[in-house]
């Protein structure tokens, strides 16, 4: 194979007459993890919504995997193997956690779902105590490892994750980083995510990029944007360093 | 009592046939929130082409039950599959340029398919009632009293029982696929969320299709219940059913499904009860009363969910 899994280039995106994204270009190779970090509103969750067509790119392609999925609609890119647990997590609130495991599954037509269902209980075991009851009813942290865990279902090659750390117990928020570590590590997985967690991100990502203003500022990999003095000046004084 | 029991089956009848069509309103509503005031028209498209199916088939009042049974499931098939054409159509067509639109957009344009609807089948079909001859006739007795003014019997026609029957089967059919199927999961789904939906690989588009194909289907059958319960039709029949299935839509609670069908339950036997205790030229707006009080009271009906802001 040829060039990244996914390659993005000079995309731009609006919101009616507001430009939200200025000309992004962005690579995640197979087998990365790539953390794309950024203020609140530089447009960090437009690009991931972009990649997935919803809203659609008005300038720039976009490739994944070889081929072009700028103008594709959105129920393609996602059967092409691509997968997003969004921001604001939109877990089904009138559904069971099954069915929306099932939702997940929906791309692969339920075809592994048995299998794939004990292995997303492995690795969420809370999920399974749950799985009857409705998704509105879960908290939080349940809601994003839900989150997750559906975007699973579908056996993606490219997971992107919107924020999944938000919002959570810190306690949690490393055992999601560490579900993320795992399966990159275990079954190859190629991870996307987009925080606002700066330090967590950079530590577990290969590679990062910034983001400013729609568009990308700084990119190198998770331990040179760390030790980046400007880098740690915007995104990570206030505790975490 | 007897003339209560009576009422009460003359307004199970008619409440099944208010039922099946406010499902269609509901679902429609549930996954785009719009009114599709078409949906009548599509009611009344059901009952003609069940009309000119059964006349093409040709029975006759002599056949033998099997004979009519056949015909009457070849009439309702060809109706179900007709009509859900004609919602398709109307949802591509005339909806789904405007779902983008501003909220008013695709209600104004529902109106005028009501009317393109009507105008249409007046002009092709002609302006006056169409009857069709009895075809299931007979039925039981259940109840005989002897009162000062004469005996009173309590009447089930074959005909009531065949609308209760196949509207009880069709909810159940129904039902299941919407708790249990994938197409069922979608389109709740898609009512949840849409763009999650479609995040998950759904086609939203082909989704919001089948909603209206599987409204119109129901619709055709409750068109061919009235056909076959009155006996007669006319192009203007879908308006005053359809804004009374739109009523037992809102009384039950818009966007609910069990909620369509106990809505429609009760229209049918408010109306009947009215009718047969009061005047029957109040009935309608007995029916509609019941429109304005749910709407000022319980704008989110009986089953209905209050509207809340989507986090």
């Amino acid at each position: 194979m040829t060039g990244p899994l996914l390659q993005v280039r000079g995309v731009e995106t609006y919101y009616g007459k507001i430009q939200a994204l200025r000309g992004v270009d962005l690579d995640v190779e197979n087998g990365e993890i790539v953390a794309l970090i950024g203020a609140n509103g530089a447009g960090k969750s437009t690009l991931m919504m972009t990649i997935c067509g919803s809203p659609r790119a008005r300038s720039g392609a976009i490739r994944f995997d070889g081929s072009d999925i700028t103008a594709a609609p959105t129920h393609q890119i996602m059967r092409s193997g691509i997968a997003q647990a969004p921001e604001g997590r939109r877990i089904f609130p009138r559904m069971s956690v099954m069915e929306n495991l099932q939702m997940g599954a929906a791309v692969t037509d339920m075809t592994h779902f048995a299998d794939d269902l004990e292995r997303i209980f492995a690795m969420f075991p809370l999920l399974r105590k749950r799985s009857g009851q409705r998704g509105g009813t879960l908290s939080g942290g349940e809601q994003q490892m839900l989150a997750i865990a559906r975007a699973l279902m579908s056996r993606p090659r490219l997971l992107l994750l919107d924020e999944p750390s938000l919002g959570l117990a810190p306690i949690i928020v490393r055992q999601i980083f560490a579900a993320i570590r795992d399966l990159n590590r275990k079954q190859g997985l190629t991870v996307f995510l987009v925080e606002q967690n700066a330090y967590h991100a950079l530590k577990l990502a290969h590679r990062g990029y910034v983001m400013v203003n729609g568009a990308i500022a700084m990119t190198g990999t998770g331990a040179e944007l760390l030790a980046r003095e400007d880098v740690r000046a915007a995104y990570l004084e206030g505790g975490h360093g | 009592m007897e003339y209560f029991v009576q009422q009460l089956i003359n307004g199970l009848t008619l409440g099944s046939i208010y039922g099946l069509i406010a499902i269609g309103y509901t679902m429609v509503y549930g996954i785009i929130g719009m009114i599709n005031f078409a949906h009548g028209d599509i009611f009344m498209i059901g009952a003609f082409v069940a009309l000119i199916a059964l006349i093409a088939i040709g029975l006759t009042a002599g056949a033998g039950l099997v004979i009519v049974i056949l015909a009457l499931l070849l009439a309702l098939l060809i109706a179900m599959a007709l009509t859900a054409i004609y919602g398709w159509t109307v949802e591509r067509f005339a909806y789904r340029p405007l779902r983008t639109s501003f909220r008013l957009a695709p209600l104004i344009t529902a109106i005028g398919m009501s009317i393109v609807l009507q105008n249409f089948v007046q002009v092709t079909q002609g302006a006056r009632v169409k009857p069709l001859q009895p075809i299931v006739t007979g039925g039981y007795e259940i109840m005989r009293t002897t009162t000062e003014h004469g005996e009173f019997i309590v009447l089930v026609s074959n005909i009531q029982i065949l609308i209760i029957l196949t509207t009880v089967l069709l909810m159940a059919v129904f039902a299941l696929i919407i708790a249990r199927t994938p197409l069922g999961r979608a389109q709740r789904a898609c009512e949840q969320d849409r763009t999650m939906a479609a995040l998950l690989g759904i086609n939203v588009d082909r989704t919001i299709s089948l909603t209206f194909v599987i409204g119109a289907a129901l619709a055709s059958v409750a068109g061919l219940m009235y056909l076959l319960y009155y006996g007669v039709i006319d192009f203007f029949i879908g308006f005053v059913a359809g804004i009374k299935a739109f009523t037992a839509a809102v009384l039950g609670g818009i966007g609910s499904l069990p909620g369509a069908m106990l809505g429609g339950l009760i229209i049918g036997l408010i109306e009947t009860f009215w009718s047969a205790y009061f005047t029957i030229e109040y009935k309608d707006v007995a029916a509609f009363s019941i429109l304005v009080v749910v709407l000022i009271f319980m704008p989110s009906g009986l089953l209905g969910r209050p509207e809340v802001e989507k986090v």
